[in-house]
């Protein structure tokens, strides 16, 4: 199981603006370890962020996205006190859910 | 005629392409989602659904300079109606499409992440809007390449 993300949601003027930190290698599968060998890839390929039973974003993802990603985004139509839940699934099948209350 | 110096260069290209560009088959398989195998950018967005049309109403946030390519903050916002979907491609990385983000209905058309760059590029910024495809392009450049990660 991965590490935990870290998740910021805040409300100003009825938009909530939600950051996301992710705990991931995200490695491409083009660099080498120190003997040579080829790390295999390892990167998170599809991102969920609902609230409230309503998908507020989805994405896809490539290698190239950086190591730990982060991600930001801004939704309208929750109040302070809601939940954000993220979800993140890698290409070896790997998956962590994580929650914050929106303040 | 092949010196010893013509071979050394050429080791040392071979060495810089396996690490940065050389794709196994079993990379080429791990991406499902439409675009991401494609590795040239003509071939990204003819995954997408063809050639977009420029755009004066999609902003790109990124360095000019990018100190680290492992690690380019790249923000994309839109003023389109209707905004359904955002890509990011960073044309010269051995997979150019990098993000695709579905913008369901009230939410704001903006995503801002971190993205690896393997050398000086333009990225593009392609947003979906009411069915149409719309882009915009900033030159970026990576003094220290992201091959790695």
């Amino acid at each position: 199981m991965a590490d935990p993300m870290r998740i910021r949601a805040t409300m100003k003027d009825g938009v909530t603006d939600v950051r996301v930190l992710m705990a991931h290698p995200m490695e491409t599968g083009f660099r080498k370890d120190s003997s040579g060998k080829v790390v295999p890839s390892h990167y998170i390929n599809d991102v969920k962020a609902t609230s409230g039973g309503k998908t507020v974003l989805a994405a896809k993802w490539g290698q190239a996205i950086s190591q730990n990603p982060y991600l930001q985004f801004r939704f309208k139509g929750a109040k302070a006190g809601d939940k954000v839940t993220v979800t993140w699934t890698d290409n070896t099948g790997d998956t962590r859910t994580d929650e914050a209350v929106i303040s | 005629m092949t010196t010893r110096r013509d071979a050394l260069k050429h080791t040392g290209l071979l060495a810089l392409l396996v690490g940065c560009g050389a794709i196994t088959a079993q990379q080429a398989l791990a991406a499902e989602a439409p675009g991401f195998d494609a590795k040239t950018i003509d071939a990204a967005l003819a995954a997408l659904g063809g050639k977009p049309v420029e755009s004066k109403d999609i902003t790109i946030t990124s360095p000019d300079i990018a100190e680290n390519g492992a690690v380019v903050p790249i923000a994309v916002t839109s003023t389109l109606p209707k905004t359904e979907a955002i890509y990011i491609i960073v044309e010269k990385n051995p997979f150019p499409l990098t993000a695709a983000f579905t913008i369901p209905d009230g939410t704001e058309p903006y995503v801002a992440t971190r993205a690896k760059m393997g050398e000086s590029s333009k990225v593009y910024a392609v947003v979906k809007a009411d069915g149409k495809l719309y882009a915009t392009s900033k030159e970026t450049k990576v003094t220290l390449g992201g091959c790695g990660g």
